[in-house]
């Protein structure tokens, strides 16, 4: 289960970056970004996961000497999604502006800046 | 004053600009533009006071922070320090000094976005400072995201112009996918070792050998440092950025973010992987990396017509030499990095602000169709000249003593090749911005209308930049001022007494993981070790810069001159000429060809660390 979490990951991160390579459409491009951050999600989670174990909260049912999955993976992943979400929004507005401005989304069609 | 003190003050060097660009956006439409402008000096005048005070403290031992004082107890913590060394102190002064110089040069600019742009660079502002104050690794992520989101709409600020929104997008693009590469690698690296902070991680990384996973961290960790570097093959967003942004902005970009990245990735080879992967390793991959780019950045800067993308290809092959000379992993070749670093931002930056007052009186930058435009202003042209020489090597400028330390240190490290490059490229880098000064100061060579050089239609030229002031008559005097204070910052470097010396503590430091460990674990301030070697100017170093400039102003007079050459000749040269044209042609400006040059750049790294046998 675990490995194939680490492989899930993995093909998320490459296939996003691969989207970006590829990409005739600059919305396309920022969205296979996410996908690629997607990946780092599912690392992030599966890197702190224990099979039989809680979520890190301590309180009247769950004792702070039971097991429980690794909170300061679950903090980075949270902090990640925040950062991707501004990094989404901000790069989709310029992807609008692009179109605004030259008419095209399609980056092989964009040639404002060469050599 | 106690170090506990600076360390106290260390967080609001971060703190404080945040605060104020919240406060910005929320009551910026409120508020007259020159209070704007007045609270954003103030602000970054601040944050040079608060990195003063941190650099002095460092000078007697680092400073550490804890947030929310969650001190590691007996060697083991599960806090998130910052931690000041005296060249990240330094480095902190010198992103803070930069940043009032660009908002005092910025006095009355973008008068439409009210608020925004100055809440903007105080953002950026304070993703810089934690960045390099941080001590941990995760952290360091999410400032190198927050000055990148910063710097990404400081970009496309000139949101009318084409090429500005296209150039900020491929910039978010390129170091984004990087960012997320590292972040994996983070992760696998948390997942194997159980912590993020730099010491700790270290310390864990001393008792074990170096295994496959260990070299595939460090490599998809650094590649997003190398990208923000601009190193080739990282390094083609880096003048579609710098072309299209705003000049003030573009002070921060050349003079200190992208040498930011160099600064990060070899903060984490030495406080984290220093002990486990072979240093013979890490020099294998990185001198010609530090090579290639220096060659590249050379030809492309010196191919330019466009002014500001002139400038951006002379920083990617003065990011080439730095990353050579940090290569040598000796506390030599970095303190003459560190001094280059610093005068180099400078000079640089007063080069962009001149671009900039061109761009505000004429409304373009093509170095072609401004021939001769320049002729009246004798005291900008001086300040041009001056600027071009320093970044050529011209003694006593800073960036000559920084020049002439790195080359002996690379010769002392067994590259007796170094200088040459060094000369090589500076000649190259400094011609190419002198040969402008020529035709726009001086009106020499051939006016463009009467059979000179005509630019090739393929090519981004300046012509259709578009303005970031209201047009001006008569240039202000707060121009002035931020020019001539980088000019004399860049010459300070190397003619203050004691700078040289000052620079090699401050390598030591950077250089030495066992005492950032210890003071950073327990708290123990080991004094660093006094450098075996001091960095002054040499007779040696004096020539070679000498001979750099001549060089420069050799190539740039011919290159002005240019006669129409004999055809024998130009056949001669036509193999040269047309493997740079596919050199120039690979920088397309289409953002997937971008992102496949990363990951390809990403393999080779990790086959030249990882794979290749190394001798010896």
């Amino acid at each position: 289960m675990n490995l194939y979490a680490y492989g899930v990951a993995g093909w998320l991160l490459l296939v996003g970056a691969f989207g970006v390579v590829r990409s005739a459409n600059l919305v396309h491009a920022v969205v296979s970004l996410s996908v690629a951050q997607s990946g780092t999600y599912v690392l992030l989670l599966c890197v702190g996961y224990q099979r039989a174990a809680g979520a890190p909260v301590f309180g009247s049912t769950l004792r702070p000497s039971t097991r429980v999955t690794d909170p300061v993976v679950q903090a980075m992943t949270l902090t990640d999604i925040v950062v991707s979400a501004t990094v989404t929004a901000l790069l989709l507005a310029t992807a609008v502006q692009v179109h605004k401005q030259q008419g095209t989304v399609d980056p092989n069609r964009l040639s404002a800046l060469k050599g | 004053m106690t170090s506990g003190t600076a360390a106290h003050l260390m967080p609001l060097a971060i703190a404080v600009p945040v605060l104020v660009a919240c406060l910005m956006v929320a009551a910026g439409s409120r508020l007259p533009h020159h209070v704007l402008d007045l609270l954003g000096v103030a602000t970054s005048l601040t944050v040079c006071a608060l990195a003063a005070v941190v650099l002095t403290r460092s000078a007697d031992g680092r400073v550490v922070t804890w947030n929310g004082d969650w001190r590691p107890k007996r060697g083991v913590s599960v806090g998130i320090p910052l931690v000041a060394d005296s060249l990240s102190a330094g480095t902190a002064l010198l992103i803070a000094g930069l940043m009032s110089c660009a908002l005092l040069y910025s006095w009355r600019y973008y008068s439409p976005v009210r608020g925004y742009y100055h809440a903007l660079m105080l953002l950026f502002l304070a993703g810089m400072e934690g960045f390099v104050l941080s001590g941990d690794l995760f952290d360091m992520f999410v400032f190198f995201e927050l000055m990148g989101i910063a710097a990404y709409a400081l970009t496309g600020l000139k949101i009318e112009d084409p090429t500005a929104v296209q150039g900020g997008l491929n910039f978010g693009i390129v170091n984004s996918l990087g960012a997320y590469f590292s972040l994996a690698g983070i992760g696998v690296l948390y997942a194997r070792h159980g912590q993020l902070g730099l010491a700790p991680l270290g310390q864990r990384l001393t008792e074990h050998r170096a295994d496959a996973l260990t070299v595939v961290a460090l490599v998809v960790i650094v590649t997003c440092f190398l990208v923000k570097a601009a190193v080739v093959p990282f390094h083609f967003w880096l003048p579609d950025a710098h072309a299209v942004a705003p000049a003030p902005v573009c002070v921060l970009f050349s003079g200190v973010m992208v040498e930011l990245g160099l600064y990060g990735a070899f903060r984490v080879f030495w406080t984290v992987f220093g002990s486990a992967v072979p240093h013979d390793d890490i020099r294998g991959a990185f001198l010609p990396a530090g090579v290639l780019t220096a060659v590249v950045g050379a030809l492309m800067c010196f191919a330019q017509s466009h002014l500001k993308r002139m400038l951006a290809y002379s920083t990617i092959a003065h990011v080439g030499l730095f990353t050579t000379g940090l290569a040598t992993l000796t506390p030599e070749g970095t303190a003459g990095v560190a001094l280059y670093a610093a005068a180099h931002a400078g000079v640089k930056s007063a080069l962009f602000l001149l671009v900039g007052v061109i761009l505000a009186r004429h409304g373009h930058v093509d170095e072609l169709k401004l021939h001769g435009c320049g002729r009246d202003a004798r005291f900008v042209s001086w300040l041009y000249f001056a600027a071009g020489a320093a970044l050529a090597g011209l003694p006593p400028f800073g960036t000559a003593l920084g020049k002439s330390v790195t080359e002996e240190a690379l010769t002392r490290a067994g590259h007796p090749w170094g200088p040459a490059v060094f000369v090589a490229v500076s000649a190259l880098t400094g011609g190419a911005v002198l040969r402008a000064g020529f035709r726009i100061y001086l009106g020499a060579g051939p006016a463009p209308d009467a059979g000179g050089p005509v630019a090739i239609a393929a090519q981004t030229t300046g012509i259709e930049e578009h303005r970031e002031t209201e047009q001006l008559s008569r240039t202000p005097r707060t121009m002035y001022a931020a020019v001539l204070l980088l000019l004399a910052g860049g010459l300070a470097v190397g003619v203050l007494p004691g700078a040289g010396r000052a620079f090699d503590h401050a390598a030591e430091g950077f250089t030495d993981p066992r005492g950032y460990a210890a003071a950073v674990l327990f708290g123990t301030a080991p004094a660093v070790g006094s450098p075996h070697h001091e960095s002054t100017w040499t007779a040696q170093g004096v020539v070679l810069g000498c001979v750099s400039t001549a060089a420069a102003v050799l190539l740039a007079a011919a290159a002005v001159r240019a006669p129409r050459a004999p055809d024998a000749r130009r056949a001669r040269l036509r193999p040269f000429l047309r493997s740079l044209a596919a050199v120039r042609a690979l920088h397309s400006g289409h953002v997937g060809d971008y992102a496949a040059w990363l990951l390809f750049g990403m393999t080779a790294l990790a086959a030249l660390v990882g794979v290749l046998p190394v001798d010896g």
